[in-house]
């Protein structure tokens, strides 16, 4: 089947219900995307179908025919820092950072649709991605600097 | 061949090494008592070389060794060379003292043995054998325990001296200008005209110089870095995704496998059916391994699929199959033949007892998991006479030994490759799953085996935090609280743990009393006790060990017995407390959160006082009852750490220690029924989540001890905290964490 992933389409040949998850990381080789626990509880693997966050361990493949998937690569790299990712970089979020690129598309979502949030639109909007590290202050503090600083970008 | 000078410092010699193309700095360590008086007397024959800093024409790579998951201490350590070195955080490489795997497959270099490789004389060769005697013996070196900043704090500023001032030595002696003329500055040595001499340039001439190890370290006016707000090292990979993980390996050639392991700990399947998962696609094996089965597969999502399809059966476990059991053995358990020590034992705690309007309570604490967010991974690859590992471990030498064992090969033949960890809080001081993938390797030689640890299968197998019993007693007098009688009740973590690496440990295990038996209260008659309880699940270090139970028991009962005195918490823990640090923590979080202040109905704050790894830390936590649950709103946190190496980290640090606290405290535990855990997942394992998360503010309380880490130290008083919080708000006095049990959390 066909994928189109951060803009370039991809050739896979994997079952239809093969999460895209494991598609992304095992097939495509995109490692950016995170396992944490297989069953939509944790968020790491959160990356965005047609603009939209969703889990990929809970994405079938299958379903992707046409679909416009963007991962934690696409959003931006080191040497371009999407708004969101500097704010990152910025407020020092990470600890482990292994559950960032899921909160980093989750934020990514909730910003396309919610450019200045409330700590109450950030609160429902974040509540599916887990961090056991607890840096969530520092999260919510990075989405209201990247809200910021994407309205004032234009 | 290595050179090393007079002692430098105490208990370590930094000295310098060739190496192919540069020089190493590194410390010498003694196989003889750090005390011993004939130091002067020290040769090659007695002492090993372990790098810190490397320089060649490549560059310049600092050895962080202390493993990384979360803590930012790659940083840390880095900061703490470089600091000296006069080098800036994006001019070194930091390597945690393994190659990269991307080199899997190439000759490495003998990393604990800064010598050429091509280097056989008999000074070398010594230096090979002593170090893989000196590796035994620092076999206990491990990432954990909060140690990693006391322990580098003054050996890593020396070797980056050492190194520094043995630069300006090799500039010296290259262009004739006085030492007393150079100055050291962004990686290079400067000359009076300004000309800049870069280390890497330097590096083959200053192996050739005697190491300069007379150093004096720099006043804390001059520093750029300690204490400056820096950014970690880490974090622009950490923010853009491209941060690699032990789970992200894929060598050429990689084979993924997926492993069902006996989730009672009983030994191998009583029966099993793999059929219907042998005739999956991409499945290229099944095979047993100890305690289990493996599949072999093409993707690991096919190796989970396949895993999951085997049927099997596995016998009982050792430890009761329901929880009541476990109970009941806690509460059996508080016996005179199980008295494990009795640490605090001040005044008569029997006669002061022994009268009317005595408190009495009983405490409980669950299991908990570790679950950091990355499962637990392995690839091993086995060749002729040696063996590559790629892991996250806390614990690369028993790692190193026991996949040797596993493999019938020598240590010095297994290459041990400390990887990034997604989290740990201390679930990768077990390396189950490393054997595993070494068994697994061991078939399949040649060819690199990764094996991941599907999440059920992590939590399943998951060695967890200790349960816990506590039975108290205590009174008061005059407002004050004068007599208290703690006895502490549960399984040996330490023991447990240690069995697994075939070390067993006599003697009594300080963590069943610990963050309670060792706190710096003077109350007049005192007394701990721990009991040692056989018989329960095995358990494992768990962030901030025994002071994650007993905080919350010894805290809270002092809370109880302040409540019965009608003292004031925040009051009567200062005038109870004999250590001047902890009264400062505790005067400084009285402060911060305006202690004492009118607040509204049905709002309330608890203190929650523990001093762990050294630390003292006061936390206040402010919840409000709404209408059905209970908020945590704020949480201000206090902890005394000497100095405050990295700001960012450690206000990372407290305040994420403080939300691991809570969250566990709130709404976690692990229960076993049939045997096996219950929880192997986060959708039964529950955490706080971003709504959930409070306003934290956080102050280092400097100057009056020791340097510290803070990786533990704030999480043992956020459970009491919280549960003295609830109790101010609601007047509800709650005994059994999680708190869920008893209250629902907005």
């Amino acid at each position: 089947m066909q994928l189109k992933i951060n803009g370039t389409v991809y050739e896979a040949d994997v079952e239809d219900d093969m999460p895209l998850l494991w598609v992304l990381r095992d097939v495509i080789g995109l490692k950016g995307t995170k396992y944490g626990c297989g069953v939509a509880a944790c968020g790491a693997c959160t990356v965005m179908v047609n603009g939209e966050a969703v889990r990929s361990c809970q994405t079938l493949a299958g379903d992707l025919a046409g679909a416009e998937i963007t991962t934690i690569e696409g959003l931006g790299s080191p040497e371009a820092l999407h708004a969101i990712q500097a704010a990152w970089v910025e407020h020092q979020v990470a600890q482990c950072g292994y559950c960032q690129s899921g909160q980093m598309m989750q934020a990514a979502s909730l910003l396309a649709v919610t450019p200045d949030p409330t700590d109450a639109e950030i609160d429902e909007a974040m509540e599916g991605n887990l961090c056991r590290c607890g840096t969530y202050p520092r999260i919510r503090a990075a989405i209201h600097a990247a809200a910021a600083s994407i309205q004032q970008e234009g | 061949m290595g050179k090393f000078g007079r002692i430098a410092r105490r208990s370590f010699l930094i000295g310098s090494a060739a190496i192919a193309g540069g020089v190493a700095f590194g410390y010498y360590r003694y196989k003889s008592p750090v005390d011993n008086p004939l130091l002067d007397g020290l040769t090659p024959g007695v002492a090993a070389l372990t790098p810190y800093v490397l320089i060649d024409e490549a560059g310049v790579t600092l050895i962080t060794p202390r493993m990384d998951m979360g803590q930012g201490v790659y940083s840390l350590q880095a900061m703490l060379i470089a600091e000296e070195l006069d080098i800036g955080l994006d001019q070194v490489r930091v390597d945690p003292g393994s190659p990269s795997p991307a080199y899997y497959n190439t000759a490495l270099s003998h990393e604990a043995v800064p010598f050429d490789p091509r280097d056989t004389s008999m000074v070398a060769e010594t230096m090979r054998g002593v170090a893989d005697a000196a590796m035994k013996f620092m076999g206990m070196q491990i990432t954990g325990g909060s140690t990693t900043t006391p322990d580098g704090y003054e050996k890593l500023r020396i070797a980056g001296a050492v190194a520094r001032e043995t630069l300006k030595a090799a500039a010296a002696k290259r262009t004739g200008v006085a030492v007393a003329d150079l100055k050291t500055e962004g990686g290079a040595v400067v000359l009076p005209d300004g000309t800049r001499l870069d280390y890497t340039t330097l590096a083959g001439e200053a192996a050739e110089v005697e190491p300069v190890t007379e150093v004096t370290l720099r006043d804390q006016s001059e520093w750029r870095l300690i204490g400056k707000e820096v950014r970690r090292i880490d974090i622009v990979a950490k923010s853009t995704g491209t941060q690699v993980y032990s789970i992200d390996l894929e060598p050429e050639g990689v084979v993924h496998a997926a492993v069902r392991l006996n989730p009672r700990r009983s030994g191998a399947p009583s029966s099993y059916d793999a059929g219907a998962a042998e005739a999956m696609r991409g499945v290229e094996k099944i095979l047993p391994v100890t305690g289990g089965l493996a599949v072999l597969a093409d993707n690991t999502w096919r190796a989970f699929q396949a895993a999951d399809g085997i049927e099997v059966e596995w016998p009982a476990a050792a430890y009761p199959a329901e929880m009541e059991g476990h109970w009941d053995l806690l509460s059996a358990g508080f016996t005179a033949e199980n008295v494990d020590a009795t640490p605090r034992e001040a005044g008569d705690v029997d006669a002061a007892l022994a009268g009317e309007g005595v408190v009495k309570a009983e405490y409980r604490a669950p299991y908990l998991a570790h679950a950091p967010m990355e499962p637990v991974s392995a690839t091993v690859l086995v060749g002729e006479g040696r063996a590559d590992v790629w892991t996250a471990t806390q614990i690369p030498r028993f790692t190193q030994a026991n996949v040797a064992k596993v493999l019938g090969l020598a240590d010095e033949a297994v290459h041990v490759h400390v990887q990034m960890a997604g989290g740990s809080f201390g679930h990768r001081l077990e390396d189950d799953a490393v054997r595993i993938a070494a068994e697994i390797a061991n078939q399949m030689k040649g060819r690199p085996v990764k094996l991941t640890l599907k999440r059920e299968e992590d939590m399943a197998t998951d060695y967890p935090r200790q349960i816990a019993m506590a039975r108290a007693e205590g009174a008061v007098a005059d407002g004050k609280v004068v007599a208290f009688d703690l006895g502490i009740a549960m399984p040996s973590v330490i023991a447990s743990q240690l069995g697994r690496q075939g070390i067993s440990v006599p003697g009594p295990d300080t963590q069943i009393t610990a963050g309670a038996g060792d706190q710096p209260f003077a109350i007049p008659d005192y007394r701990v006790t721990g009991f040692r309880v056989a018989g329960l699940a095995p358990v494992s270090s768990w962030r901030s060990v025994g002071a994650s139970t007993n905080a919350f028991f010894h805290d809270c009962f002092l809370d109880e017995l302040i409540h019965a005195a009608g003292a004031d918490p925040l009051a009567e823990r200062i005038r109870l407390m004999d250590d001047p640090e902890g009264v400062k923590v505790l005067e400084t979080v009285g402060e911060m959160c305006g202690w004492g202040a009118e607040l509204p109905a049905g709002t309330g704050r608890g203190i929650g006082f523990c001093r762990s790894f050294g630390v003292p830390v006061a936390e206040v936590v402010e919840v409000r009852q709404t209408e059905a649950e209970v908020r945590i709103e704020t949480v201000w946190i206090a902890a005394g750490v000497g100095r405050v190496i990295d700001p960012v980290n450690f206000a990372n640090l407290a305040a994420g220690g403080a939300i691991f606290g809570l969250s566990h405290a709130m709404s976690a535990e692990v229960t076993y029924s049939d045997g096996m855990a219950e929880q192997t997942n986060f959708d039964a394992y529950e955490g706080m989540r971003m709504p959930q998360a409070p306003a934290i503010e956080v102050k280092a309380v400097e100057g009056l001890g020791r340097v510290r880490g803070i990786g533990e130290p704030p999480v043992p008083p956020a459970a009491a905290a919280l549960a003295n919080a609830i109790f101010a708000a609601t007047g509800r006095r709650i005994r059994e964490l999680p708190l869920s049990k008893s209250v629902d959390f907005a």
